[in-house]
């Protein structure tokens, strides 16, 4: 694997990646079936067990789609043979930054939320 | 690749780039970074529709609801295989991409163009489809009231079926005409009148006594609050101002206006990266054509391409989940 980073080294020793290249497409497709009838069926237990805050399956939802963006980055991307710097100069930065973003914008949302709840001015009238 | 570089007598030398400290070309170290900065824009999207939610979050649209078109289906409930399709498209699209990288590392020119041309297929099908999504979402199903205060107010039976305006409303003749450049502001035209007043529609509520209104209130089980039969004549009467039927920037019948305007702004945006995805790959698909990189000995072109079609198919992994599931 290290040895094809570049566009340069792999004329003769490439060999092809085709299997783990379809593996990963089947693994894709099972995640998302997975996601797509456990959105339709809506079990109860998931649906009305919470966990901070946010309720079983949409936990669920983001932890497969986290899998999902690891696997196309990692084996469709060729970011598991690319160099240890470039790797972690995107993905941390991306990871960091998105965390950030979302802990900010999800806290202020629920603020605006209970600000609207409790106020004294109504929003619907 | 030397075709492409101004000899400057630095080749090989480290201000000649010549040395590459993370591995790989210029080129594709920049489609990375190119693809970092976008991931935070869409990243900055997709978090500005979270603060939406959570904000609005005892009143947000229930997606399933709203997506729940199939072609030649009509009629039919299908929440979200449609969607699920079309991720399935663009995961077989990005396969068929990475099969043309491997190929191109392998000098296989015909396999290269061949799996090339399924991408963009492949791409041009996941189009489509948003097309038609696009389309029922605009062209809406059941139609609606809006309030006052800018609620909307749905109609269910006593079964809690989603019930269409066409089903009760009746339009009662009118005086009121349609206004045309050559009798109204002489620039423009007025546009298309609503089908019904909201008279035809309080009118057509009392004759049916089937039916009740459904509010955009989410009870603590994650259903539309539905009101009695007394009290969602009283709500019709007293707060009901206008119609709503489909979807625009201003107001649509499935509930808060800005679900309308992210869903536009969001998938729209990401359209937008598949179609000049699919255009990126039409070019590099004839420049393989004409042997561009067979010449040059290298099918670097295709992997940064790649790059680009596999970062569009991810962000719809989020967006999918984001609208669709969550």
């Amino acid at each position: 694997m290290a040895n094809n980073n570049s566009a340069h080294t792999h004329d003769h020793q490439y060999e092809s990646h085709t299997k783990r290249i379809w593996s990963v497409f089947i693994i894709l497709s099972i995640v998302t079936l997975v996601e797509v009838i456990l959105g339709i069926i809506k079990p109860d237990f998931l649906m009305h067990t919470y966990f901070i805050s946010l309720k079983l399956i949409n936990w669920i939802f983001i932890l497969l789609t986290i899998y999902k963006a690891y696997l196309i980055t990692w084996a469709f991307m060729h970011m598991e043979s690319e160099k240890k710097g470039l790797r972690r100069s995107v993905v941390w930065t991306a990871v960091f930054l998105i965390i950030y973003l979302i802990f900010i914008l999800l806290t202020e949302g629920d603020y605006v939320y209970e600000v609207m709840n409790r106020g004294q001015v109504a929003w619907d009238f | 690749m030397e075709a492409t570089v101004a000899r400057t007598g630095t080749e090989g030398k480290t201000w000649g780039g010549g040395n590459q400290p993370l591995g790989v070309s210029y080129g594709k170290l920049m489609m990375w970074f190119f693809i970092l900065s976008d991931a935070l824009t869409f990243s900055g999207f997709l978090a500005a529709y979270g603060f939406a939610r959570f904000k609005f979050a005892d009143s947000w649209p229930i997606a399933d609801e709203v997506f729940n078109h199939f072609p030649f289906l009509h009629g039919v409930d299908a929440p979200m295989y449609y969607v699920a399709l079309m991720t399935f498209i663009l995961i077989f699209s990005s396969v068929t991409m990475v099969l043309a990288v491997d190929a191109g590392h392998q000098m296989k020119k015909s396999k290269v163009t061949l799996y090339m041309l399924l991408t963009i297929i492949g791409g041009v099908i996941f189009l489509g489809s948003q097309a038609w999504e696009w389309k029922n979402f605009i062209n809406g199903t059941y139609g609606a009231v809006q309030t006052k205060g800018g609620n909307i107010l749905q109609f269910v039976d006593s079964e809690g079926e989603r019930v269409a305006l066409d089903a009760f409303v009746t339009a009662a003749p009118r005086d009121r005409v349609q206004q045309e450049r050559s009798n109204g502001l002489w620039f423009t035209d007025e546009p298309d009148l609503p089908r019904f007043t909201i008279e035809d529609v309080q009118r057509g509520f009392l004759a049916n006594p089937d039916l009740y209104v459904r509010t955009q209130e989410l009870t603590e089980t994650g259903e539309k609050v539905v009101l009695t039969r007394q009290s969602s004549i009283t709500k019709l009467n007293n707060d009901a101002v206008g119609i709503v039927e489909g979807a625009n920037l201003h107001e649509n019948e499935y509930g808060n206006p800005l679900f309308g305007d992210f869903f536009f702004f969001i998938t729209g945006f990401h359209g937008f990266h598949v179609l000049t995805g699919v255009l990126i790959n039409i070019i590099i698909f004839f420049n393989v054509l004409l042997g561009t990189y067979e010449r040059r000995g290298s099918y670097e072109m295709v992997e940064k391409v790649g790059l680009y079609w596999h970062f569009v198919d991810l962000v719809w992994v989020f967006v999918f989940t984001f609208f669709y599931l969550v």
